[in-house]
């Protein structure tokens, strides 16, 4: 039953194949048989889950669902809920239970889907790897000594190893997208704006956002739809409504305009998945895609970049851990020397490393040189992204420039780890969707394909997306577990 | 002593007279207890996301356009980030820049002792948060109440350099500001509460000297008078201070209102960096040219022009037009009541005799007596006709706030109307003469004096009605003819 999904549980669940109790038993028995190995749960809400899929099935039996009810779904852990601890893998949040939920919680509950629990992930999302957690591990299904990516490496694990159809992970910098690519899953980040962010535990404020992982792209588009619309609790959640699911099988390939930059297939991207990746555009071409070579000189300057706005934020955006008001509280003589106990023992090394860095780029003297510059930076490629808009409908790239990385690998070089975003992060900087899907496997790991539209081309991307994966019949599998 | 000129920069807060606060919907209410009026966002609670309150960003723009300031069209907020316990999210969002606040570039008017006028600039009208506030409890310990967190507060900044040069220039700002700011209606002004709170920054420097002198910011000033004195002391100790050949330090002091002087609270030995960048929780607040002329055409009128009509129209002093202005309720009272055709000075004489010596003993607000403009407006013309005397005018008051007849009514109905009939008071007169012949000797003998105690018999005889005028002048014949 675990390997069903989402759209595959909900008509099961609708025609009384099975109950929701059941789907959720399934579930947690698969994750009690392999999370030990796998690491993806920071906290399981077994009893919630269950009195929640209890209450999902009189909804079903009352003919009063909704295409979650009773579907199960994972959450990473920064993402607030009310009664469940929620500690961004931070031993600075360490007994924190939020009296709220996110809005993308409560709108989950509201459809009636089934939440697990919530997930590992790098601290604060400051990661690529899910290896800086300062509580565990958390291993790729396809291989157990590799990382699943990060940040949301633990969502994306889950999904994998099909501890649930449905997971919700946050994309900073391409935290959905690239464990998404390294777990051979689905991953998507909408258009900035679209999903509230109202609960989700800052890291960069003009970055983030919530999106889903699923195992194909129409679970994907359905919780997507769950999830999206206007929050009047998120002042920057733009007034559009969900994004809708209705035309998505109504696309064609024929004669669609995808720009490939050549700054996306350079050096940079290891050998085995540019192959990969370009045999999927063969396959696409074959369908009557009309792809065109373009370059955006600005995606080079996007890690640069990326590495002053979110430290910057997230120096800001931090400074409210300072063991005041919740968390744990190191104690210490007066204000400011609890509160640098609190910090320098709360925070993990990475985290610490980037509020430093943030700090230094927005202090007086260096804000116009980095700050500055990195804003202006962000503007220009915006530009260059607008203008390539105008001629083609989605870019496409590889979405991560590796397979799955062995654990402790990268962990030595920081800068190969941050390169790991170069293909994610203009979509951040651009507020532009972003969709990753499985397209091939390179030395037996998954390989993603990474499909960016224009902001607010939400229902378009995710129906070429459709479109692509159904051109792409071969091109995914099960990880190796039981 | 050499002579020394003080530079006075003030730097007021206002509390914003909404019902909500600045970015969540707690009460702004003054008291409570301790973080009764709080909530996830204003107690900066992990993920949660600031939503600006409209109404306070009108009211902000609505003062600097009293304070004839340019309004930024465009206008964003800004994060100043400093660690201090009662800031709940590590940084305040205020507003930071020359021409980003909402209001910047205008200037306050205030009179001057010669009838004139003094321009004082105003450099910055700007929008932010207030912060939670440090108490000390019985037990030793430290608490802190987060009820004011988040209560919208305006910033106003006088230009630099500073156009006031002595303590009164210094209160007499500060009492103009606090009267525009309780006629717009965007601020309580009550000190003692702390919803106004003001700041000076106060410099000396030699006369004939060019450059400012070293500041220092006074802090707990609780009323004008503080202000007033404060400012004064101030000056006075860094004119002694540089007369001993010393330096003044850049300090924050307090005011000691008990003994009258300040106290060094801390020295300012480097300027904080606080790190202001964009807020990039917040939208950026575009206004169109026809709300700003809107807002413009719907300002009431402002203290100093209504006071210069008063002057010009009524014939009032300025002393006596600023008895008006004080309390817009009670100017409001009174233009009511002179449109009603009564005439101005004798309205005046009526409402702060009898009516606000009432309204002080029994604490009614004006509009909430039973007393109306329009019986004041009557009461002046009963007196002027010669109708009732001033000593009967006072029981006709008192029946008038009783039941709120009027007083033409109550006059009817008490048949006190003032005798003012010729024959009628001879013949009262004649019989006094009569009952009282040793009085009449003792004036023929020379003792004028006793014509007052005649007089008293007659308005005993008369039950107070006789016009005091009449009985003046016809006793005066009688006496000369007995
Ligand atoms: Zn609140």
């Amino acid at each position: 039953m675990t390997q069903l999904s989402a759209a595959e549980l909900n008509r099961k669940l609708a025609s009384k194949e099975v109950s929701a109790l059941e789907v959720a038993q399934a579930h947690f028995e698969r994750i009690e048989a392999h999370d030990a190995k796998l690491g993806c749960f920071l906290h399981l809400d077994k009893e919630g889950a269950l009195a929640s899929a209890n209450e999902a099935q009189k909804r079903l039996d009352a003919g009063e669902a909704t295409a979650l009810t009773g579907v199960p779904i994972v959450l990473k852990d920064n993402m607030s809920t009310i009664g469940v601890p929620t500690t961004c893998a931070s031993k600075i949040l360490e007994g924190y239970i939020p009296p709220f939920d996110a809005t993308v919680v409560a709108k989950l509950k509201s459809a009636g889907a089934t939440i697990l629990g919530k997930t590992n992930l790098d601290e604060f999302a400051m990661g690529t790897s899910t290896e800086n957690s300062a509580y565990q591990l958390t291993r790729n299904p396809w291989d157990t000594d590799r990382s699943p990516g990060g940040s949301s490496g633990g969502s994306a694990a889950a999904v994998s190893a099909e501890f649930a159809p449905l997971g919700l992970g946050s994309d900073t910098g391409g935290s959905i997208r690239q464990p998404a690519s390294l777990c051979g899953i689905v991953g998507f980040k909408p258009t900035y704006g679209r999903c509230s962010r109202y609960g989700l535990i800052a890291f960069g404020s003009s970055l983030d956002q919530i999106g889903p992982f699923a195992r194909n792209i129409e679970d994907a588009a359905l919780l997507a739809e769950a999830i999206t619309g206007h929050d009047p609790l998120d002042g920057t959640s733009m007034k559009t409504e969900p994004i809708s699911t209705r035309d998505l099988k109504n696309g064609s390939l024929k004669g669609l305009k995808i720009g490939l930059a050549e700054e996306m297939f350079s050096e940079a991207i290891n050998p085995g998945v540019r192959e990969v990746v370009e045999r999927a555009i063969e396959a696409l071409a074959k369908e009557g895609v009309e792809f065109k070579k373009i370059t955006l000189p600005s995606i080079e300057l996007g890690v640069t970049t990326y590495y002053i706005i979110a430290p910057a934020e997230a120096s800001s955006n931090l400074a409210r851990f300072d063991g005041i008001r919740y968390g744990p509280r190191w104690e210490g003589s007066g204000h400011i020397d609890v509160v640098s106990k609190t910090r320098g023992q709360g925070f993990g090394h990475e985290v610490k490393g980037r509020i430093m860095i943030g700090t230094y780029a927005l202090s007086a003297g260096y804000y116009d040189a980095y700050y500055t510059k990195a804003q202006q930076v962000r503007a220009l490629m915006i530009r260059e992204f607008n203008e390539a808009f105008q001629d083609t409908e989605i870019l496409l790239a590889p979405t991560s420039p590796t397979v799955a990385f062995k654990l402790g690998e990268l962990s030595n070089d920081p800068m190969a780890l941050k390169l790991l975003d170069y293909c994610t992060i203009p979509a951040n900087l651009g507020g532009m969707p972003s969709v990753s899907l499985n397209c091939g496997f390179s030395e037996g790991l998954p390989v993603g394909l990474q499909l960016t539209a224009a902001p607010l081309r939400d229902e378009r991307l995710l129906q070429i997306a459709y479109s692509v994966e159904r051109a792409l019949p071969n091109a995914t599998g099960r990880p190796p577990l039981p | 002593m050499q002579s020394y000129i003080p530079s006075i920069g003030m730097e007021v807060h206002a509390e914003l007279a909404t019902r909500s606060k600045m970015f969540c919907r707690c009460s702004v209410a003054f008291g409570g207890q301790p973080n009764t009026r709080t909530c996830p966002i204003c107690l900066g609670l992990p993920g949660t996301l600031p939503v600006p309150n409209r109404a306070a960003v009108e009211m902000v723009v609505r003062t600097a356009l009293a304070l004839n300031c340019t309004i930024a069209m465009r206008s964003i907020f800004h994060r100043k980030n400093y660690f201090y316990p009662d800031l709940p999210k590590g940084y305040q969002v205020s507003q930071y820049g020359d021409t980003n606040p909402l209001g910047y570039g205008g200037y306050i008017e205030i009179p001057t002792s010669d009838g004139g006028v003094k321009r004082v600039g105003i450099r910055r009208v700007h929008l932010e948060e207030d912060t939670g506030k440090l108490m000390h409890l019985p037990t030793g310990e430290s608490g802190i109440d987060y009820n004011r967190a988040g209560v919208p507060l305006m910033e106003i900044v006088s230009e630099f350099p500073p156009d006031i040069q002595n303590a009164e220039e210094a209160k007499d700002y500060l009492v103009q500001l606090r009267q525009i700011l309780l006629y717009l209606g965007v601020c309580d002004g009550k000190m003692e509460e702390g919803s106004l709170r003001c700041e000076p920054n106060i410099s000396v420097r030699l006369k004939g000297a060019e450059k400012l002198g070293t500041k220092t910011e006074l802090k707990n000033l609780n009323s004008f008078k503080s202000v007033q004195l404060g400012v004064g002391y101030e000056t006075s100790r860094q004119a002694a201070v540089l007369e001993k050949g010393e330096k003044v330090l850049q300090e924050t002091r307090g005011w000691n209102e008990q003994k009258e002087e300040s106290y060094l609270m801390r020295i300012k030995e480097t300027e904080n960096d606080y790190r202001y960048f964009p807020d990039p929780d917040l939208i950026p607040m575009v206004f169109d040219d026809a709300y700003i002329e809107g807002l413009r055409k719907s300002l009431p009128e402002l203290p100093l022009s209504k006071s210069q009509r008063y002057e010009k129209d009524y014939g009032l002093d300025r002393k006596e037009s600023w008895e008006f202005l004080v309390d817009p309720e009670w100017s409001r009272f009174y233009e009511e009541a002179v449109k009603l055709g009564g005439d101005p000075r004798l309205i005046r004489n009526e409402m702060v005799s009898e009516f606000a010596k009432h309204l002080n003993e029994t604490g009614i607000p004006a509009r909430e007596s039973r007393v109306t403009p329009a019986h004041i407006v009557e009461l002046t013309k009963l007196k002027k006709e010669g109708q009732i005397t001033s000593k009967m005018g006072k029981d006709v008051f008192v029946a008038m706030v009783k039941d709120g007849r009027m007083p033409a009514q109550i006059v009817k109905e008490s048949g006190a109307v003032q005798i003012s009939d010729e024959s009628q008071l001879t013949s009262i007169i004649e019989e006094v003469l009569k009952t009282h012949p040793d009085a009449v000797a003792k004036y023929k003998g020379g003792q004028v004096n006793v014509k007052g105690f005649l007089v008293g018999q007659i308005m005993r005889q008369s039950k107070g009605q006789a016009n005091p005028e009449m009985v003046q002048d016809l006793l005066q014949k009688a006496l000369e003819q007995a």
